[in-house]
């Protein structure tokens, strides 16, 4: 199996005056994973990824995506890697087909009306191609957002709660949509969710996040019982209010 | 320069002005309201007599370029306005797209945008005033050519300040033009203002437009110094523009260093 190094995080840290948001983190994400990035609210998760995305200038540290420094080569590397966020809506004002011929501008997409077309059918978006972005439902508007989000068919895809306040139903079909496109392409992506039976479901290793600082890192299928836990969902309410006495028993 | 990406930002707004067509209204509406006002206020002050040149010729050419020139300015605003109310800037940044080829897209935006205000302007002139905009020949092209970079440079200036200090300062960007108007000679000749504001005038390119406008229309001749006169005002403009590029530039910089891009919206600053 290929174990191509994606992204490359090394202490990277985010500081906000004397606020340390992210605070010397170091992880890789590798081809073919799913890695998943836990942590309560303001943990560090999406500063992180708005670092990795290029749109939040580090205070310290690197990021190198495929073998890049993103300060150095930023809107080259930007063209092999894409992202899908909650808080990230399409442009509600135009329609379905009009936002991804316009992403599909961005990215440079050869066979631009094509690879819409694929992209529509994939995600079931036809009959919507003509609707603005801004009267889809919510899970129409998510699979919209991944359509965009695997239209330049991306190394690494980065996804900040990509099935919040989706229902069951639509959250399984849109984990299903990320599976397989990671089957088929070998991209790394890094996955922010507090779903953690989907995180269970979906990652190959998760890593707890807590104060800007990286806790744990493991499986998570092993990592609960390794820390004395039943469920994810146990070790995250651990990590989650007493991150200091499992930061402790970790470096012990 | 990816062409592919400036024209992304180009045609997201064509796209809009085509969904939606009371957008047009800002395209042409004020446009026409205003001169159709200034036509009549201009033919009922020449219809007094006594004048030495025709007030509907020098008033209303001035006023169709001054026009052009806002439109210039104010379609990059909008523009621009668009992401923000859209909440879009962070899908395009984090895209490769470079701070470069989103203005430059911009400004394609409000060229468009503002010649097609400044052909329907010059329309209606001609219809309901008689009035012919380009008798003032040649000399045309270096006018509007100086007011485009002049309208780009305000517009980018306006665009970086609201990038700054967030969409609430969206009300600086409107009167500009109502502002710099009273200092630019489009109305009055600069002789006309107090000497002390003339120095003020002289920093404004779109004076030495409207000056040596006023100079050709009424003495009919073109001398060195309307050249030079236009050789200042567009040095001047292009300066402006470069100063204000950079002015954008370091505060996308700074928005990085901040996180702004990520949560720019109205309730966030």
């Amino acid at each position: 199996m290929d174990h191509e190094t994606i992204l490359r995080i090394t202490n990277l840290t985010k500081e906000y005056h004397a606020l340390k948001a992210v605070d010397r983190i170091s992880f890789d994400v590798s081809s073919g994973e799913i890695v998943g990035l836990l942590g309560p609210n303001g943990a560090g998760k999406t500063t992180t990824i708005n670092m990795i995305l290029g749109i939040l200038e580090p205070t310290g540290g690197s990021i190198e995506i495929l073998g890049k420094d993103l300060r150095k080569c930023g809107p080259d590397i930007r063209k092999h890697m894409n992202f899908a966020a909650v808080y990230a809506h399409m442009p509600a004002n135009l329609t379905v087909r009009q936002n991804l011929y316009i992403f599909g501008l961005l990215y440079e997409i050869n066979n631009i009306k094509d690879r819409i077309n694929v992209l529509l059918r994939e995600f079931d978006l036809e009959r919507f191609a003509s609707t603005k972005a801004g009267l889809l439902s919510s899970g129409e508007a998510s699979r919209l957002s991944l359509a965009k989000a695997i239209m330049n068919e991306p190394r690494l895809l980065l996804l900040d709660e990509p099935t919040a306040s989706l229902d069951p139903s639509i959250s399984q079909l849109i984990r299903e949509k990320i599976r397989r496109y990671m089957a088929r392409s070998r991209a790394g992506i890094l996955w922010t969710s507090h779903n953690m039976n989907e995180i269970e479901t979906v990652c190959d290793r998760v890593m707890f996040l807590a104060h800007g600082r990286i806790l744990l890192n493991g499986s998570p299928k092993t990592l609960p019982a390794e820390h004395g836990m039943k469920t994810l969902e146990e070790l995250f309410i651990a990590v989650a209010r007493e991150p200091v006495c499992l930061e402790h028993e970790v470096s012990t | 320069m990816s062409l592919s990406r400036v024209y992304a930002i180009y045609i997201r707004q064509m796209f809009l002005l085509k969904s939606n067509p009371t957008r047009l209204a800002t395209v042409f509406l004020w446009l026409i309201i205003d001169i159709i006002q200034w036509g009549f206020i201009t033919k009922y002050i020449g219809s007094f007599g006594e004048a030495t040149f025709g007030f509907v010729t020098v008033i209303l050419g001035a006023i169709i370029l001054w026009e052009f020139m806002s439109r210039i300015q104010q379609g990059m605003l909008m523009a621009f306005l668009e992401d923000i109310w859209t909440q879009n800037f962070i899908n395009f940044f984090a895209s490769p797209l470079k701070v470069g080829e989103y203005l430059s897209g911009l400004v394609l935006t409000s060229i468009t945008t503002g010649l097609a205000g400044f052909f329907a302007v010059v329309a209606i002139a001609g219809s309901v005033f008689g009035y012919n905009v380009f008798r003032i020949g040649a000399l045309l092209i270096p006018f509007m050519v100086i007011l485009l970079i002049f309208g780009i440079g305000m517009g980018v200036f306006v665009s970086a300040i609201i990038f700054r200090l967030g969409p609430s300062a969206e009300w600086l960007g409107w009167p500009i033009p109502m502002v710099l108007a009273l200092f630019a000679g489009v109305y009055f000749p600069i002789s006309t203002l107090p000497p002390a504001l003339h120095a003020f005038a002289k920093l404004i390119p779109a004076s030495y437009v409207f000056e040596s406008m006023r100079a050709v229309l009424t003495a009919k001749t073109f001398t060195s110094d309307l050249f030079l006169n236009l050789l200042i005002g567009g040095l001047l403009a292009l300066a402006y523009l470069l100063i204000a590029s950079r002015v954008f530039i370091h505060i996308y910089r700074k928005n990085l260093e901040s996180g702004t891009i990520a949560r720019f919206n109205a309730e966030a600053l």
